[in-house]
């Protein structure tokens, strides 16, 4: 972080600079890493809507096949990541928010925390399974 | 001003939909018979209709999130680019949502 008293050009909207800085006290990088994940979801928007667009009304077997396939395991997993990562920053932000009792913050924090990860893991796991089946 | 709100609201509904996600890859992943399940929801009107809300709520979100970056780079702000900002992301999220499910119908995803 630069100090108040060295003034740098910053990309940053004076909003930009404090939002985040809320009960888990994790400062800006949080905004920061929201924007990166945020991108990159841009980024793989294109080919994840295609992936997904080749298997409706296929079977399981064609699914299998596709989802299973390197270049698109690949592109969903980093997905996943992007997203998981991403809708736990967001949704913090939305517990910090609307949510003042700080046990009952913390708890809801820490809910988030385990929810993204469980849902990342699990998707992550079973796209291995179906490049692993291949 | 009032879209913020429909950016948190399609935030949060976007992460209670990742269920969906990892149902649908988990289903995948562990044979035809829980895979059909899974199609026989997403088949149905009710599914349809999630799915619809889904993929809007993608598209709305992410037009709308790309209007959040030209803020953070200090682009923007005059009342009437914010407006213009504001509509492109509401009339664009629609077009996408129905330019999408109309190819879905087309490549023969309505079976
Ligand atoms: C980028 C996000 C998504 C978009 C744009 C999208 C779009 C669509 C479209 C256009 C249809 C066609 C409607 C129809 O066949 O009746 C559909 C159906 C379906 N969606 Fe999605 N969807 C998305 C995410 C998902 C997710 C998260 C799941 C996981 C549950 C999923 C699973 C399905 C399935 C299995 C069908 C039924 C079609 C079939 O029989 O295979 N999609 N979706
Ligand atoms: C597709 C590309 C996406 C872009 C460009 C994007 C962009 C953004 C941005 C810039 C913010 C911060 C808004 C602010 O500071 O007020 C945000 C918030 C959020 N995003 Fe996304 N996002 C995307 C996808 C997703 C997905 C897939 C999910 C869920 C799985 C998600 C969930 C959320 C949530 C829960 C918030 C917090 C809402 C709030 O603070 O009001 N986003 N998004």
């Amino acid at each position: 972080m630069s100090t108040a008293d060295t003034p740098k050009r910053s990309m940053r909207t004076p909003l930009g600079r404090v939002r985040n800085l809320g009960a888990a006290h994790s400062g800006t990088s949080d905004f920061w890493r929201q924007r990166l994940t945020a991108v990159a979801m841009v980024l793989l928007m294109i080919p994840v809507v295609v992936v997904i667009m080749m298997l409706l009304g296929r079977n399981q077997a064609y699914a299998k096949q596709i989802l299973g396939s390197l270049p698109i395991a690949i592109i969903m997993v980093l997905f996943i990541i992007a997203s998981a990562w991403h809708m736990k920053i967001g949704m913090q932000v939305v517990i910090e928010d609307y949510v003042h009792n700080e046990k009952l913050k913390l708890a809801s924090i820490m809910l988030n925390n385990f929810f993204s990860i469980a849902v990342a893991l699990a998707s992550i796991y079973a796209i291995l399974q179906l490049s692993a089946g291949v | 001003m009032a879209l913020s709100i429909v950016h948190r609201a399609t935030g949060i509904a976007l992460y209670v939909g990742t269920l969906m996600l990892a149902w649908w890859l988990i289903a995948a992943a562990s044979g035809p018979a829980a895979y059909a399940h899974v199609q026989a929801f997403t088949g149905s009107i009710i599914g349809r209709l999630i799915m619809f809300g889904y993929t809007w709520a993608l598209m709305h979100h992410m037009l709308s999130g790309i209007r959040h970056f030209v803020w953070d780079l200090g682009y923007g702000f005059k009342a009437n680019e914010r407006e213009a900002l504001t509509w492109g992301a509401l009339i664009g999220g629609i077009a996408l949502t129905v330019l999408i499910w109309i190819i879905a119908y087309a490549i023969g995803g309505g079976r």
